[in-house]
């Protein structure tokens, strides 16, 4: 299992692209941590998830 | 002294403003974020960073063009937690420009001014533009300052309570005393206490609960835009003195006719 946003998904073996296809994801308005370091946009489709992964996707939201 | 709009520019790491109006997005529709923006303004809107949820709108989809984006580290209660927020914003903004904010504290959301002095330093080492809230005290703006902060934001009271310059003697000290922008953040509730801020010399008033909590959010950021520009114009036309006892005639003493 892959832990996405503090949620356990089963995706080990998939890209992160893939993966924020499957989730909706707003691609203009996010970026991606992989076990602690940021994911440059341009790998998203190179890289692959494995067990035990933790993914953060965070977005620009409304605040002060 | 001539101050017309094009020359008053407020100056943050070598960007450029007309305004002196930061407008935050958080609290209200991201349907009225373009007339909020218009009605005041603003050129600098800020934003939090969150997970992302699947049934989420962009808000980026409601921003006007050319204004810029001031993400900030909100949720960070450690230097270390604003740093990678910080980072992640970058990532997202593709600007140098942060909102520093820790805030350890649950109850009355104050910043944490240490750990902010800490987490300045390591982000204008990489080139952040530097805009650290804090609680106003001359000692810390200038250890930030030293650290590289860009401006200083001192808080006016608790954010989102719409109280006013409860810290107002200690922004002053701030006011006189620090060379970089001083940016008055959280707590002014009303145009009028904007105006106040501006004509003791702030440089720029961050305003969002005010607007948000309004009745006509546009037409409430309109009225902070008016009162921070006659603010502004009172600082630079130089306030005229008060008497404390007794009265001062402003018509002619002499001539009255009986």
């Amino acid at each position: 299992m892959v832990t996405v946003n503090g949620e356990e998904v089963a995706v080990a073996g998939t890209s992160i692209a893939t993966l924020l296809t499957q989730r909706n994801a707003p691609v203009s308005n996010l970026a991606v941590e992989l076990n602690g370091k940021i994911v440059p946009r341009s790998d998203f489709a190179n890289v692959l998830l494995k067990e035990n992964d933790k993914v953060e996707i965070i977005s620009f939201v409304g605040g002060g | 002294m001539t101050n017309t709009e094009e020359t008053d520019l407020l100056t943050i790491g070598g960007h450029t403003f007309t305004s002196r109006f930061i407008l935050g997005s958080g609290k209200y529709s991201y349907d009225l974020i373009d007339a909020a923006v218009k009605h005041a303004k603003a050129q600098i809107i800020t934003m939090a960073l969150r997970r992302t949820t699947s049934d989420q709108e962009n808000i980026l989809n409601y921003i006007p063009k050319g204004v810029t984006i001031l993400p900030n580290t909100s949720g960070s209660t450690t230097a270390d937690e604003a740093i990678r927020t910080a980072h992640l914003a970058r990532e997202l903004s593709g600007s140098d420009f942060i909102k520093l904010e820790v805030v350890p504290d649950k109850k009355y959301l104050l910043p944490d001014n240490a750990e902010t002095v800490k987490a300045t330093e390591v982000l204008a080492k990489e080139g952040f533009i530097v805009m650290p809230y804090i609680l106003p005290d001359l000692n810390t703006a200038r250890e930030l300052v030293n650290a590289g902060a860009a401006t200083v934001m001192p808080l006016a009271a608790p954010i989102g309570t719409n109280k006013g310059l409860a810290t107002k003697e200690l922004i002053q000290i701030l006011i006189d005393e620090i060379d970089v922008p001083v940016i008055v953040d959280a707590g002014i509730g009303r145009p009028s206490q904007a105006a106040e801020a501006m004509e003791m010399g702030a440089d720029a008033i961050m305003a969002n609960t005010s607007m948000a909590t309004a009745k006509n959010i546009p037409l409430m950021a309109e009225a902070f835009k008016l009162g921070i520009e006659a603010g502004r114009k009172a600082y630079l036309a130089g306030p005229g003195r008060v008497i404390e006892h007794g009265a001062v005639a402003s018509s002619p003493l002499t001539g009255v006719s009986k």
